[in-house]
């Protein structure tokens, strides 16, 4: 007789994201070739390669911004393959920029308040917040929790460039994200904004997972429990953190290979 | 994180409380500016004679309300429509379609509070289908496309007689008449005219801090993050042609009323851009600005050519005048008489702040 916790174990159970054979052509070249990934809900992982190892393309892909050209994605279980970004991002898929993708006509408040906005009901709406807005509440938390509390007022123009950093990481919190996708969040931060954005990293909730891009070792390979390298536009290497960092071949390529 | 508690309670006096809630939904309340030209506007009748009461300030806010739903699409949704003139002409056409006019075999002799409905809803739809087609595209081919959709309205109600009755166009619409008010004589008129130009200027105000507008201002700013944190961002564009284009066909009903009449002149490419000249001019950051460039406009247009003559030119050359000072303030101020304006104000604060600081530091 099965027990009760191998019945209950398929509950919950399946992936949160799964790529299958995921290809994507510009033109002639290759960007991803027949990319397949498994990642658990609440599952951490970086993405590592050089420069063109088609990391960020994978992140478009997984979004929507591009479709792939063939292969297949599935979030949750879902098939989104076809899905336009929108309606990912609506259910629980979040993503953060390389290079900040942030409203600078606006300022900090309205910033988090679109995002908290794009996920919820009523984003036609034509009427103003009131002074009891549960979503401009918890945009003011948000930005409290990024510490953006005495900059909220300002223009995002105005923002230095490490807070337009958090305020990206921000945005990707809004709501209630299942699942995040993280493209090198330390570009460009001081190393005290780097131990910040570790903490923020390792603090969020358990069920919220991620796939993290970053280029330094030190971030990536303390917030995460698993690492695919990438090469060329194919997956190279899988494995769990450490069993990477002193894999020959993989030193060879990217570790030891004199890049930064 | 617990980093609000929910528990704290809030103790403010009800009066406080109000003004706060004011402040925060309706902040241009608190703006005495803002009064004083409201108090001007309403004993306006006091004031000016019919002549400046219809040809000046009437024509300014029909204008400018045409200029607003550009205003609107330009500063808030960064997509610069040329084709406002011709939803506005559209709902004019339509009224005289289906309103009383003195061509009996076009009109449907409808009377004007079932014609002006019908014309709105019309007219909104047109622009809404043009705004469906341009924003497949953005910067000039938006540009593009509204012209093209302007210049083939143009062309088709010249040659079309069956409805628009080509070149003469529809002549002797017929206005409102009820509670013993003919609402085409000047001051009635005036006082409409001044009520739909206030309601269509509260509205935009109001709708640029609410999430739609927000939401416009963000797929302004970075189209592809919208549509990153959950918008259907062309469905934005889409509401967002549609709401300037029940503007512009309000301000349409309004400049037939005005005339009595409509013809393809009325919705010539020429004016198109004179409505992209006004925004520009007044300034597309904020509502204000699309009724300031439509007072320069219609002032010079109605007094350049007397002074024009006066000092030996020909008169015809007003064109001349306008585009000179469009040159200007585009190359002094990006965001036209608006910016002039602010920085004006800014340059004389911070000189009172320094006349100030400076005998605190000697």
């Amino acid at each position: 007789m099965d027990s009760v916790a191998q019945r209950l174990s398929v509950v919950g159970a399946g992936t949160a994201l799964e790529l299958r054979g995921v290809t994507r052509l510009f033109g002639a070249l290759a960007a991803l070739t027949d990319v397949t990934i498994t990642v658990r809900p609440g599952e951490r992982r970086a993405v590592l390669g050089s420069n063109g190892a088609g990391k960020t393309t994978l992140f478009n892909c997984i979004t929507g911004d591009f479709l792939p050209s063939s292969g297949t994605i599935r979030f949750f279980g879902e098939d989104i393959t076809h899905f336009p970004p929108y309606e990912r991002i609506r259910r629980g898929l979040r993503r953060t920029y390389q290079i900040s993708a942030l409203f600078p006509g606006l300022t900090v408040q309205d910033n988090v308040y679109l995002a908290c906005r794009g996920v919820s009901r009523g984003r036609f709406s034509p009427l103003r917040p009131g002074q009891n807005d549960a979503l401009m509440q918890s945009a003011e938390t948000l930005v409290r929790a990024v510490h953006l509390a005495s900059v909220k007022e300002q223009r995002v123009a105005q923002l230095a460039h490490g807070q337009q950093r958090q305020l990206e990481i921000a945005l990707a919190l809004a709501g209630a994200p299942r699942f995040i996708l993280f493209d090198e969040p330390a570009a460009g931060l001081s190393p005290t904004e780097r131990r910040e954005l570790i903490e923020i990293l390792t603090s969020l909730p358990a069920h919220i997972g991620y796939i993290i891009i970053e280029h330094d070792m030190d971030v990536a390979l303390r917030v995460v429990e698993s690492v695919t390298m990438m090469h060329n536009g194919r997956i190279f290497k899988e494995g769990p953190p450490q069993e990477i960092e002193s894999d020959p071949e993989v030193q060879e390529l990217y570790l030891g290979g004199g890049h930064e | 994180m617990s980093l609000t508690s929910p528990a704290q309670v809030q103790v403010t006096s009800p009066a406080a409380a109000a003004r706060r809630w004011t402040a925060r939904s309706w902040p241009e309340l608190n703006n005495p500016a803002a009064w004083i030209v409201a108090l001007i506007l309403l004993i306006m009748p006091l004031i000016a004679n019919g002549f400046f009461l219809i040809e000046i300030f009437g024509t300014t806010m029909i204008l400018g309300i045409i200029a607003l739903s550009l205003m609107f699409l330009a500063g808030y949704g960064g997509m610069v429509s040329l084709m406002q003139l011709t939803i506005a002409g559209f709902a004019g056409y339509m009224y005289a379609i289906f309103g009383v006019s003195g061509h009996p075999n076009i009109s449907m002799g409808w009377p004007w509070w079932l014609a002006t409905p019908m014309a709105l809803a019309l007219a909104t739809i047109f622009g809404t289908l043009g705004g469906a087609l341009a924003v497949r595209t953005a910067g000039i081919y938006t540009i593009m496309i509204t012209l093209a959709i302007a210049a083939a309205f143009y062309f088709f109600t010249n040659q079309n007689y069956v409805i628009f009755n080509g070149h003469t166009g529809i002549n002797n619409i017929a206005t409102p008449h009820f509670l013993n008010v003919d609402w085409r004589s000047d001051i009635p008129f005036y006082y409409v005219v001044l009520a739909v130009a206030a309601l269509c200027y509260l509205a935009v105000e109001y709708l640029s801090r609410a999430p739609f507008g927000l939401a416009l201002q963000g797929v302004r700013d970075n189209p592809r993050r919208m549509a990153a944190l959950g918008f259907n961002v062309n469905a934005h564009r889409v509401a967002a042609y549609a709401f300037a284009s029940f503007v512009a066909s309000l301000a349409g009903i309004l400049q037939v009323w005005n005339y009595r009449q409509i013809s393809p002149g009325s919705v010539g490419v020429e004016g198109c851009i004179d409505i992209l000249i006004i925004a520009i001019v007044g300034g597309i950051t904020r509502p204000v600005g699309p009724f300031i460039g439509a007072l320069i406009f219609v002032i010079l247009r109605t007094f350049a050519l007397d002074f024009l003559v006066k000092i030996g030119l020909d008169g015809n050359r007003f064109r001349l005048l306008i585009g000179l000072g469009f040159l200007a303030v585009v190359f002094w101020s990006s965001d036209g008489m608006i910016g002039l304006w602010e920085r004006w104000q800014r340059r004389n604060r911070s000189g009172a702040m320094q006349a100030k600081g400076t005998p605190g530091h000697g």
